[in-house]
Formats: structure tokens, C-alpha cells, sequence
């Protein structure tokens, strides 16, 4: 198996607080291989945004990484000092944003923006680093690139916004794009065309993505393969198609259950009872036993770890253990 | 933005006009200016004549046309006390006054931007702690006081600075005396314009300090890190840059305070300028002088906030009318 672009080991992030240290990721474990798009879900605090701002070493204060590995094409870079690790974002990893209307400094024209990231990584001139500008912003569809450059943030409307920034997360070739919940802060109509926009911009240059986001249709749509989080900890990898038409993780089964279909005539739609614990009180065990229909008494002793269960899937659940039989989820 | 412009000239305009009204009605209200310009020997009669060839007999819209018409055309009239024209004393009084105004608003400006940002950025080290705590002070000790401890410390106790006056002053053209061009005159601007600037500074520090760090974690900055940008780039490129629109505001306005509270730091360093000019004509019920300085200051706060609300528009390109229409 060749390299993976990304490869994250049993990554630990910690937040120190008065009242004892809380752990918001748990041995995260993943590969991104090139070329691929690796779409990341979870409820809100499962620690998806989280993730991304650890491999771009952008945990805030107290936030810290307190175990694992990050490589990044063979290159460790989660203990790189701040100096190269600065050199990595942006050049090697590139990362767009949830929200278009604040991730611009509205002082600046999108051209000073775009021209800043270039030059900081790449060694162009003042006139070359323009032209790739309007190219980029050609590249993800804003029309009248040339003349539009000029214009502040203000003058672009939240897609267009989103656009701009897409063209600054790719303004140095990254290798890989972290993109957190690209779409949640947009209209629903435009969604689609920005989910388009990143994919094809990415898949053009070669980049592989880590979607971030907590729309299934979107990864179903977008990503090869996905990684379902449940509060901190890895639940279940695997590609995109197995895992949403036969999730094996009683967790990704009740989020698919979730999700309203056409064909479905359901009154109401499943869900899950309970909801994700607080980290200060994730329970014994799996994460998930108190919420689980399938619970037994394994999982309120022990921690499942993940199971590779053939054809690139992985699911840390018990009820798919060795010693068990395969259980009819 | 001409249309603004006009606008923002016009409301100067009535502004102006306001303070008009009130510097005039001192003249009215202030006490009988006959009785502080003739001796004790005049005669009720004599007494009359004056009046009624000062016009004070008039009505009163006429004599308020009559002054406005004159201050206008820069006449204020003569200072009862010193019997010269309003206006050549103030203006010979002026230079001082504003070197000293523009040193300590410079200095506070300089001094509170670069202290803000460092104290934002290096939080809970023990210098940007002590930068705060001392900041306290300055907010806190009031202008005459600390004026009156530097005197004790740097003029009587290590005799390195003067303790009053200007110095040394050379001629500029022919009205303009500078304390600026001698090595005495610099000396002594030292400590006055410490005093004077200093709670200026403060508070600047302190702004810079609360915008900075309300900057420092907007997204637009997350994500210039996420591009990789230097801190060099993110600090003073991206965040200081926003943190300045609301400083530019207070900074202004504290320029016209720093002028208008000259008055007290040049009591304290007996700084020959306009604003121990009006303390020594309040004491004397030299109205036109009180007049006059009244205009003066409410002349500098109405330019002031014109030229800030102008830098606006330089600084935050939201404000400039649309050069493209926003579309989708």
C-alpha cells in the first residue's frame, strides 16, 4: 500500500481545565490517501473541527495535542516548530472556513488577500502573483474575474464570498484541503455549486479534501470515503457507499435513520434516544452504550477499538468482535 | 462623498454658530465689561458715552450680528487687560499650545498603539503586566498632579529638565515662535508634554489593547493563519489594521481634549500659551479673550471630527460608496 498523503495516529487532543483535563479527541486514527476526498461527520462537539485544527496546528489555547502523530507524505508534522509548521499551512495544507462573511479581512481588496497568500509561499512577482490570482478566481467560477479582484469583500455575496476564500485555500497548490462545514453559513441553493467548485478545483490539481460537515447528502454526494465521530473517538471508516447503505456501528445506522427519504412514508423519522455526553462524563466503556439498542455488557466494561471488517472498513463497535458472530444490525 | 462632505459642513457650520451664541452671551452675562475698562474716577456720563460707542446699547440680534460679522473676519476685539487685539494675542500665543498639544498627542498616540498592541499580543507576561498596572496610574492621578510629582522628581530632585516656561524659542516666518529648533526648548517641552499626554495614552493603550484582542480572534484572522501568512503579517497587517477604526475615533477626539486641557498642564508648567491665556483673562472677566478661546476650541473639535470622519473613509473601504454593484 503506498503512502498515505495523510496518516493520523491515535491522536489525542486535550483541553486542561480548573476542574480536571477534558479529552475532545480520543486516539483518532485515519488515512487520507491522494487524490481522495474524506468526508468527516458527527453531532456538534464530536470533535470534526477539532481534528482539522489540529493537523493545521490551529488548536486554540488551552487546547493541546497530547498524544498521537500526524504525517503528512512520510513528513511527521504534528511536533514541527510553529516557524515550519506556519510553512506547512497554506503551502502543503490548505483550509476553507464555515463562514464566507467572516473569513475575509473586510479592509482588503480579494487581490491584496490573494496576492498576500502567494507571495508568502510562492516566489512570484507582484505581477505573475496577480495574474494566478485571476486565474484562481476564474477557476472557481466568479465571473469577470479580472475586474472583480478589485472589489472588497463587501461587494461579493456569501457564495461568491465562499468562492474567494475556496481560491485562497488553493492559491499554493496545497496537497490537501481541510474544508470545515464549507457550506453550513450558505443559502441552500447555493450549496451544491460550492460543494462542485471545491471538488473540481481539488480533483484538478490533484489535492485531496477532508470535508468536514454534518450533511450526509453532501458526503454522499462528494466524498469516497467517510469517518463517522462519536464524542471524540473514531466509530466507524469506511467507504462512502457500504457505510451509508449498510452502516454497521449502531451509531452511523440510527444517523442514517435520521436522514428523511422520498421513498420513505414514515410519520416520523428514527432517532437516536439520549443525547452525545459531556466530555467531562463520557461513560465506561463505548462512548455510545447508554444510547445503543444493541448494548451488552462488553461495552459498558470495556472500549471497543476499530475492527477493520474487510474492504477498507472499520467500525469500533463489539458487536463485531471475532469472538462474537456477525450480529444482524 | 461630496454630497457628505457638504453635509458634514454644513452641521459644522451650525455647530460653530451654536458656540457662537454662548460665547457671545458671556459678554452679556458675565458682568458689566464697562466697569473692569474705566478707572474709578469716570463719571456716570462718561461711563454712558462708552457704552454707546461700543454699541452696547444696541439690541441684542443686532450686536450678536454685528459680532459674528467681526469674528468672521478674525476680529474679536481688544482684551480688556491687555488692551491688544483679541486675535494677535491669541494667535502669538498659539504656537506654543499646539507644539505642545502635537508633541503629547504624537507621544500618546505612538506610545498607546505600540503598548496596546504588545499587551494584546504578549498577555500574561510580567512586562505587559506591568504596562497595565502602571496604566492604572495614569488613568487614574490627575493631570496636575502628576504634572506637579514630575516637577519634584525631574526638575527639583535630579535637576535633568526645567521645571517652567518654554526655554528658548526662535522665530518661524514672522509670528510663529518655535520651542523646537533649541535644545532648551525640547528640554523643556519634556515633562509638559509627558503631563498632558499621558491619560491620552492610557486610554489609547487600553483601546488598542480591548480591540486588538477582540480582533486577534475574529475568523478573518484564523483563517489569514490558516493561509500560512506570518505572524509578522497576521499581527500588524490584519489585525491592526481593523483594531485602528474605532481608535482613530477616541484618538481624534482626545486631540481636542488634549488642546482644550492644555489649560491645566500650562498652569502647572506656566507655559505661555493660549490656555494659561484664558485662565489669567477668567480671572480678570477679559471677555472678548474668553470669547475668542471658546471659538478657538470649538473650531479645532469641529475640524477634528470632520478630518476623523474623513480617515474613516480612508481606512474602511464598507464606508466608500460602491464602485461595483454587490452581486451574486
Amino acid at each position: 500500500m503506498p503512502t498515505p498523503l495523510l496518516s493520523v495516529r491515535d491522536l489525542v487532543v486535550e483541553f486542561p481545565t480548573r476542574r480536571g483535563t477534558l479529552r475532545a479527541l480520543d486516539h483518532v486514527s485515519f488515512d487520507i490517501a491522494e487524490g481522495e476526498v474524506l468526508g468527516m461527520v458527527g453531532e456538534s462537539g464530536a470533535g470534526k473541527s477539532l481534528t482539522g485544527a489540529a493537523i493545521i496546528g490551529l488548536l486554540e489555547a488551552p487546547g493541546r495535542i497530547a498524544g498521537g502523530e500526524v504525517w503528512l507524505k512520510g513528513e511527521r508534522i504534528d511536533n514541527l516548530s510553529p516557524e515550519k509548521m506556519r510553512r506547512v499551512r497554506g503551502r502543503r495544507i490548505g483550509m476553507v472556513f464555515q463562514d464566507p462573511l467572516t473569513s475575509l479581512n473586510p479592509l482588503y481588496t480579494v487581490a491584496e488577500q490573494l496576492i498576500e497568500t502567494i507571495r508568502t509561499h510562492l516566489d512570484l512577482s507582484e505581477k505573475d502573483a496577480r495574474k494566478r490570482a485571476v486565474g484562481l478566481l476564474d477557476r472557481v467560477g466568479i465571473p469577470a474575474a479580472a475586474r472583480r479582484i478589485d472589489d472588497y469583500p463587501h461587494h461579493f455575496s456569501g457564495g461568491m464570498r465562499q468562492r474567494v476564500v475556496i481560491a485562497l485555500a488553493l492559491a499554493a497548490e496545497p496537497e490537501l484541503v481541510i474544508a470545515d462545514e464549507p457550506t453550513t453559513a450558505l443559502d441552500v441553493s447555493v450549496q451544491a455549486q460550492i460543494i462542485d467548485v471545491l471538488k473540481e478545483a481539488c480533483i484538478e490539481r490533484g489535492a485531496s479534501v477532508m470535508l468536514i460537515t454534518h450533511d450526509m447528502g453532501v458526503i454522499a454526494e462528494t466524498a469516497d470515503r467517510v469517518a463517522v465521530l462519536y464524542a471524540g473517538r473514531m466509530a466507524e471508516i469506511g467507504p462512502v457507499r457500504d457505510v451509508i447503505q449498510a452502516a454497521e456501528h449502531p451509531y452511523t445506522s440510527g444517523l442514517m435513520g435520521a436522514i428523511p427519504t422520498l421513498t420513505q412514508t414514515a410519520d416520523r423519522l428514527t432517532q437516536i434516544p439520549g443525547s452525545m455526553p459531556r466530555l467531562n462524563a463520557i461513560p465506561q466503556g463505548c462512548a455510545f452504550n447508554p444510547r445503543c439498542k444493541h448494548v451488552f455488557d462488553r461495552c459498558r466494561r470495556d472500549r471497543p477499538e476499530l475492527i477493520a471488517r474487510g474492504g477498507g472498513r472499520h467500525v469500533a463497535c463489539w458487536l463485531f468482535d471475532g469472538a462474537m458472530e456477525k450480529a444482524d444490525v | 462623498m461630496i454630497a457628505f462632505i457638504l453635509r458634514r459642513l454644513v452641521q459644522s457650520v451650525i455647530v460653530m454658530l451654536t458656540v457662537a451664541l454662548v460665547a457671545f452671551a458671556l459678554f452679556r452675562f458675565v458682568g458689566d465689561p464697562i466697569a473692569s475698562m474705566v478707572g474709578q474716577e469716570t463719571t456716570l456720563a462718561e461711563r454712558a458715552e462708552i457704552r454707546q460707542a461700543l454699541g452696547l446699547n444696541d439690541p441684542f440680534p443686532v450686536q450678536f450680528w454685528s459680532f459674528l460679522t467681526r469674528a468672521v473676519q478674525g476680529d474679536f476685539g481688544i482684551s480688556y487687560r491687555l488692551q491688544q487685539p483679541v486675535m494677535e494675542l491669541i494667535l502669538s500665543r498659539l504656537p506654543a499650545t499646539l507644539e505642545l498639544a502635537l508633541v503629547s498627542g504624537i507621544m500618546a498616540f505612538a506610545f498607546g498603539v505600540g503598548f496596546g498592541v504588545y499587551t494584546a499580543l504578549r498577555r500574561g507576561n510580567w512586562l505587559s503586566g506591568s504596562i497595565m498596572t502602571i496604566s492604572l496610574i495614569g488613568v487614574s492621578l490627575p493631570t496636575f498632579l502628576i504634572g506637579v510629582l514630575l516637577i519634584w522628581v525631574f526638575a527639583v530632585e535630579l535637576q535633568w529638565l526645567p521645571s517652567f516656561g518654554r526655554g528658548e524659542t526662535v522665530y518661524i516666518g514672522d509670528w510663529w515662535r518655535t520651542g523646537l529648533l533649541t535644545s532648551s526648548g525640547r528640554f523643556s517641552l519634556i515633562l509638559p508634554a509627558i503631563t498632558l499626554g499621558l491619560y491620552q495614552m492610557t486610554l489609547i493603550m487600553r483601546l488598542v489593547r480591548a480591540e486588538m484582542l477582540e480582533v486577534l480572534r475574529t475568523d478573518y484572522i484564523k483563517f489569514a493563519r490558516a493561509r500560512g501568512l506570518s505572524n509578522r503579517a497576521v499581527h500588524f497587517g490584519h489585525a491592526l489594521k481593523n483594531t485602528l477604526v474605532p481608535v482613530i475615533t477616541i484618538t481624534g477626539l482626545q486631540m481636542g481634549s488634549i488642546i482644550a486641557f492644555s489649560i491645566i498642564t500650562e498652569t502647572v508648567f506656566q507655559w505661555p500659551g493660549v490656555g494659561a491665556l484664558f485662565i489669567n483673562s477668567v480671572r480678570f472677566v477679559d471677555v472678548p479673550v474668553m470669547a475668542a478661546y471658546l471659538m478657538l476650541i470649538a473650531l479645532v473639535f469641529v475640524v477634528i471630527n470632520l478630518v476623523v470622519d474623513l480617515l474613516y473613509y480612508a481606512v474602511d473601504p464598507r464606508l466608500r460608496v460602491d464602485r461595483a454593484s454587490a452581486r451574486s
